[in-house]
């Protein structure tokens, strides 16, 4: 039987007959193969280079495992003292007197190391700040825009100006956004204040105080305001998608009931728009939270012995005092000051902290939008 | 049985709003039936963008009745339909090029009218059911509250009053709570039905509600269209010639835009006037 089937396999319809298409189908395969590999290999080093490198920093093999004193206190100077046995003392400041009294004449040498000693709460607290304003701000901005443009705006060629215009935007770099928000947020922005500063473009009189146009300073407000801007044509791309995706008939139905245009969208579309919003602006946001350009010039300072509610504007503080962030203060310790390694040291723990920030943030909108689906399903 | 809820939902402001004028009796039709009607359509053209969809529309639908559209698929009944709640309205382009659509004495393509409460006097239920990803209680009560109804027990009873009409309480007073989307297709074709109504229109509009159903749930739908008629004026948009004949009072025809033949239902399936209307009857084009 086997035989026969083999003898008359010439006049099998479908045998395989070899050709250059073949070979081009085993080429293009390997390619393909090639190319997501490549990715799974760097994504993958990068990880395990900075898990390495950052996990020690902050995990400690005794209780509570945690090297709490990175995560809690400000970024200082590092003293290192050595004594003439050679036994190596690493302080801060303070503790570097202290020391320096009771070792005496047996001090052999001291080294300071700027920023590598104390913790990272300051650039923490930063960019938690500027991360939570850039949401709110990007999120209340880019849903009213998509609304307006995917809602209520006729479509036309004007509206599909707005929205090259918007998607054109994503191709600024992030630098570029950062001056505009110098010029923009920090210099020009009007505030509400009876003393306007000399500085002042313009002063409007407003009976009981005044609308002056000096700026909002550097601040995380100015900050908030510009990385809002940078990531505004994801959100309002994303948006406009999810709006889309919400199908025709839920809005006729609802009008048909007697509901106006807004309730409408209230009720009965963004609900159920929601979910897809949130994810994709979310890790829009994640993505936001690492840029350093946007924010050198308007919100973050390399060093700040602050947190924002410890200066003299109080709680307030958290919108108008200049802060740092965690990748501003990453650049610094790896580009600005000397490197050696205990600045490396501070250097990896902090992109350890800000890549675990910025995956809870990823894991609590993927979290965010099963909740939202499973309420909101069609 | 269906028991009418104590309840009112703020209909007086809106009657108001419509409030009858002077209506031209003299005016006279070939293609009309009965008397002036609860929707009296009058030499209405009806257009989307340049393109002409409806042409010289004239007609007398009559109050608490069940009128049905037939005609071959894009002849122009959902457009019709939906010009007696301004839904086209919506839609870029689609507008009335001439003639009025008088509901309740007042023609409602005059710029005084207010659409939302002209829909909540003419309900609408449509040919895809599509209930809102909610429970069953929210879909049935979303009408009184974008109306400002807050009071739960205006909103039970107009729930409760809703369902018993759409003949779905016995069904579902258990699962109010429950995510309409548990319903069988019939089911939440009825709790559309159930929306339209809580909000107590006096017309009903719908455009083959039935189409996206079974057999079984269809003949429960009829039902209660026949039951429906009691309180409400209900125009219904079929592509069933045997539906029409199962639960019409009149049938119109419509064909390429016009509208052929108005009559009662038993005329137009009997002895229609006019050839399209009987070769169309006959199944000799669809
Ligand atoms: N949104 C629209 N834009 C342009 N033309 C439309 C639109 N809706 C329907 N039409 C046209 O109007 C005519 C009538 O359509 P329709 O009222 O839906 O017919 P039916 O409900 O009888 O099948 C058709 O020729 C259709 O192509
Ligand atoms: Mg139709």
């Amino acid at each position: 039987m086997h035989a026969s089937a083999k003898s008359t396999s010439p006049d099998n319809p479908f045998a395989k007959r070899k050709s250059h298409l073949e070979f081009y189908e085993l080429l293009t395969k390997s390619i393909l193969r090639g190319a997501t590999y490549l990715i799974l290999f760097v994504t993958a080093s990068i990880f395990i280079h900075i898990f390495i490198k950052g996990a020690p920093v902050i995990f400690q093999s005794k209780a509570p495992f945690i090297n709490t004193k990175f995560l809690t206190e400000l970024p200082e100077t590092l003293h290192i003292l050595q004594d003439k046995q050679g036994k190596i003392y690493e302080t801060d400041p303070k503790g570097s007197d202290i020391i320096k009294k009771e070792l005496g004449s047996n001090l052999r040498q001291e080294k300071t190391m700027s920023y590598s000693g104390g913790g990272i709460l300051g650039p923490i607290v930063g960019t938690v700040l500027l991360v939570v304003g850039c949401m709110i701000v990007a999120l209340f901005l880019g849903i009213s825009s998509a609304i307006y443009l995917s809602e209520y705006a006729k479509p036309g060629r004007f509206i599909e100006m707005v929205r090259l215009a918007i998607l054109n935007l994503s191709g600024v770099p992030s630098v570029v956004f950062g001056l505009f928000g110098l010029g923009m947020f920090v210099l020009t922005a009007p505030v509400i204040t009876s003393v306007p500063h000399e500085r002042s473009l313009l002063v409007i009189p407003l009976g009981f105080s005044n609308l002056s146009f000096q700026g909002w300073d550097t601040s995380v407000l100015s900050g908030a305001f510009t990385l809002a801007f940078v990531i505004l044509p994801v959100i309002i791309t994303a948006s406009e998608e999810c709006l889309r995706a919400v199908p025709q008939g839920f809005r006729e139905t609802s009008l048909a009931l007697g509901a106006t245009r807004w309730q409408t969208i209230w009720r009965s579309v963004l609900p159920f728009a929601m979910p897809g919003i949130l994810t994709s602006s979310i890790l829009g946001i994640a993505r936001a939270a690492g840029e350093t350009a946007p924010i050198m010039f308007t919100a973050a300072l390399a060093f700040k012995d602050k947190l924002p509610w410890q200066g003299q504007s109080g709680f307030n503080g958290v919108f108008t005092e200049s802060v740092q962030a965690l990748p501003y203060h990453i650049y610094t310790l790896a580009a600005r000051i000397p490197k050696n390694e205990y600045s490396e040291r501070a250097q990896y723990g902090s992109v350890f902290v800000f890549l675990v920030l910025v995956m809870s943030l990823a894991m609590a909108s993927v979290l965010l939008r099963k909740k939202l689906r499973a309420k909101y399903q069609w | 049985m269906v028991t009418a809820a104590p309840y009112e939902p703020k209909k007086k402001q809106i009657v108001d709003h419509l409030a009858p004028t002077a209506v031209d009796k003299t005016f006279n039709s070939k293609a009309t039936a009965g008397e002036e009607g609860m929707i009296s359509v009058r030499d209405m053209d009806f257009n989307y963008g340049a393109k002409r969809a409806l042409h010289h529309i004239q007609m007398e639908i009559p109050s608490k009745q069940v009128t049905a559209f037939i005609g071959p698929s894009g002849c122009g009944k959902s457009t019709l339909l939906r010009c007696f709640n301004r839904i086209n309205d919506r839609i870029q382009g689609a507008h009335i090029a001439s003639g009025q659509v008088i509901i309740k004495g007042k023609n409602i393509y005059d710029k005084d009218v207010d659409t939302t409460s002209l829909r909540r006097q003419v309900g609408m239920v449509f040919q895809k059911y599509n209930p809102f990803p909610k429970s069953i209680y929210e879909n049935v009560v979303y009408g009184l509250r974008i109306s400002g109804v807050k009071k739960k027990a205006d909103l039970n009873d107009a729930c409760e009053y809703a369902l018993k009409s759409a003949a779905l309480w016995d069904e579902c007073k258990d699962r109010l709570k429950q995510n309409a989307f548990g319903l069988s297709g019939g089911q939440m074709q009825r709790l559309c039905i159930a929306r339209a109504i809580a909000v107590k229109p006096d017309i009903l509009l719908m455009d083959e509600p039935c189409s996206a159903l079974d057999p079984i749930a269809t003949l429960k739908v009829e039902e209660l269209i026949l039951q429906l008629k009691e309180q409400f004026t209900v125009v219904i948009v079929t592509h069933n010639m045997q539906q029409a004949r199962r639960v019409a009072d009149l049938t119109a025809f419509m064909y390429l835009g016009e509208l052929i033949e108005f009559a009662d239902t038993l005329t137009i399936f009997s002895n229609p006037q006019q050839l399209k209307t009987e070769e169309y009857i006959r199944g000799q084009f669809s």
